[in-house]
């Protein structure tokens, strides 16, 4: 039954996940049945889970860029307070940026993974409409970014790894954020991301949009779950400003390269985290469990390394991204 | 109006300029600003360098005479709004006579994505190359700026409105290390849409490899100095030309995260006058001082002998 569990929002349906969820609807319903009447119908029911399982493997093994993207943003999809109730010993959240107040939209605090003591900073979403509106669709401000170098530099002093989770559509372009500096904070941030003195992993979630993704991004070790997607610009504004419209999200999501492989295959991420058969919205327990098994063995990876030597791998990681060719030119004809 | 603009010679015009600047804050933006969009940035239709003999000023609309403008730095001689100038006239402008040395010139885009939106990336890079003469979006190499020794970089926004893609990323990068080896002075002059859309997560990447080099030019003692001028936003206002020791702009830039266009259709309201403007960023603190062009030089200089450098 593993189809069914977890805490999938029924009212949410993917699109391309119809007429798996016509079966889910018709197994349930003989199950029902077979309790009442007590005929037995177990063949019936055993073909039907078959069947369910080959399409959700045909659906997801096919899953095209844009579907993708609807995947990471499945609101049955665990998010950061997810992980933290499956994962995490113990957390304390310590909110204050110290500037001007606490962003909802990004949580930080001390907490216990595995062996490990970490610093967590995460961008949360919410789930319903009410905490979404209370997170800001996970969409900070510069307080927030601010905030997050803070605590980066608390866990620095007191030795401790530092772990991200990255799940937002975009750092917020509000008014307040404008002239806050969202720009500045986030500049900050990836400059001192990049000489902090801990190991630092990172990995996205759900969403990795643009620069409020890397503002809390720059790592030893960045990876990705498996449906979360990764660029520099969501498939909605890119498409709004090349194609003119948004309606064209679904070409812009394929030009741009977003999924996990296509982040994999050009270095922007170290690797990826398999997410259970449909997507992590299908089983949140077991994403987690892979989720926390890769955190907590790349920290005991980096803490072997001297403190110098893995910044110096840190600094030549970021320094080798980029691929330009030196013959100007020539290339075109 | 414009045969005023005849009579004013070339670096003649300190009163004006000082006048330019310091009355910013209370009645010019509203000249300054005028019926400009964010698709000024989208769309780099607005010339920069029009063609011809006269030309009219966007923000008072005088009528003025080419030459005059050019002899001014492409400063209107009646606003002092300041045009758009490429990358190569700006490094004309702020470096001794034909002391400015380009380097890693030779780079250039490579299409990794193959990516391609109502036109291939390939056949954009070949137009914009054909059209600006220059491999990619940066002009970068070192110069003299009253004699002091510098390492400059300029973005150029009429290539592909001076998006930031691997190569913007790596010549920057190459400028920032060479001046934390040579201990120089370095000059970064943004002019940038933001990230490039068409290089993926590579061009988001460039951002904090550009980061990453000014963290050890900061830990070697080097000054950097961020110009900020008309339009500065995106993944370039959110690496390396908000992390200046000192951070300057040209008077009436667009400088922000996200582009107006955008704020206004998340907010669904109009936005404040003078919003991302350099006299507002000036208000709120992220920018240190507002700079006429016509006292860059000056006011470069006078930063390096401050910083001992
Ligand atoms: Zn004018």
């Amino acid at each position: 039954m593993t189809a069914l569990q977890g805490n999938m929002q029924p009212t949410y349906e993917l699109e391309f996940e119809r007429p798996l969820i016509r079966l889910e609807k018709q197994i349930e319903e003989l199950e029902a049945s077979m309790r009442a009447g007590g005929v037995d119908i177990g063949p019936e029911i055993r073909r039907l889970r078959e069947s369910h399982t080959a399409m959700l493997r045909k659906i997801y093994e096919g899953l095209g860029p844009w579907n993708t993207v609807k995947v990471a943003r499945h609101p049955g999809r665990p998010q950061t307070g997810d992980y933290l109730r499956l994962m995490f010993k113990e957390f304390t959240e310590l909110h204050g940026d110290r500037h001007y107040g606490d962003d909802p939209a990004m949580i930080t605090g001390f907490g216990r993974l595995g062996s490990h003591k970490v610093m967590l900073i995460a961008h949360q979403k919410g789930k319903d409409t009410k905490q979404r509106i209370a997170c800001n669709f996970g969409m900070a401000h510069p307080e927030g970014y601010r905030k997050a170098l803070l605590k980066m530099k608390l866990a620095e002093k007191f030795n401790v790894p530092v772990v991200t989770l990255i799940d937002t559509p975009g750092a917020y372009p509000g008014i307040g954020a404008e002239e806050r500096g969202q720009a500045e904070a986030i500049a900050v941030n990836l400059r001192e991301m990049s000489r902090l003195r801990v190991p630092i992993v990172s990995v996205i979630i759900g969403e990795g949009g643009s620069g409020g993704a890397l503002g809390i991004g720059v790592s030893d070790r960045t990876a990705m779950m498996q449906y979360a997607w990764y660029s520099v610009i969501s498939p909605e504004a890119c498409a709004a400003i090349l194609w003119k419209t948004g309606a064209e999200a679904e070409k812009a999501a394929e030009a741009l390269k977003i999924t996990a492989a296509d982040n994999l295959k050009s270095g922007t991420v170290d690797e990826v985290i398999e997410e259970p058969l449909g997507g992590a919205h299908r089983n949140p327990a077991v994403a987690a469990d892979r989720l926390e098994k890769w955190i907590t063995q790349t920290i005991r990876e980096l803490k072997r390394f001297k403190i110098e030597n893995l910044m110096e791998k840190r600094f030549e990681k970021l320094r080798g991204l980029g691929d330009v060719t030196e013959a100007a030119g020539s290339r075109q004809t | 109006m414009a045969e005023s603009a005849h009579s004013s010679p070339p670096g003649n015009n300190e009163p004006r300029a000082t006048a330019g600047g310091a009355s910013a804050d209370a009645e010019s933006p509203s000249t300054l600003v005028t019926a400009r969009t964010w698709g000024d940035v989208t769309e780099p239709k607005r010339v920069t360098v029009p063609a011809g003999l006269w030309t009219r000023c966007p923000s008072c609309e005088a009528m003025l005479y080419q030459k005059t403008v050019e002899q001014n730095l492409f400063v209107c001689p009646d606003c002092q709004f300041h045009f758009r100038i490429s990358a190569g006239e700006r490094a004309r402008q702020l470096c001794d006579q034909d002391s400015f040395e380009p380097m890693w010139d030779k780079l250039a885009a490579v299409d990794m994505l193959g990516f391609t939106d109502v036109k291939p990336y390939k056949d954009r890079l070949v137009s914009e190359q054909k059209k600006t003469r220059r491999p990619d979006a940066v002009v970068a190499g070192s110069g003299y700026i009253k004699g002091r020794r510098i390492v400059l970089a300029c973005l150029d926004g009429q290539f592909m409105m001076g998006s930031m893609g691997c190569v913007v990323g790596e010549v920057v990068t190459r400028a920032i290390e060479l001046a934390t080896k040579e201990n120089l002075p370095l000059v970064v002059v943004s002019c940038s849409g933001g990230a490039r859309m068409q290089e993926g997560a590579l061009s988001l990447m460039q951002m904090a490899k550009t980061s990453a080099a000014l963290a050890r030019l900061d830990a070697a003692g080097g000054l950097f100095i961020s110009l900020l001028t008309d339009p500065t936003t995106g993944g370039v206002t959110a690496s390396f030309a908000m992390l200046g020791d000192v951070i300057f702009a040209e008077p009436g830039a667009l400088i922000g995260f996200a582009g107006p266009r955008v704020i206004a259709n998340t907010v669904r309201q109009e936005l404040p006058e003078g919003f991302q403007r350099s006299e507002h960023l000036l208000k709120k603190g992220f920018v240190d001082r507002v700079v006429h062009r016509h006292e860059l030089r000056s006011e470069i200089s006078r930063i390096i002998d401050f910083a001992g450098k």
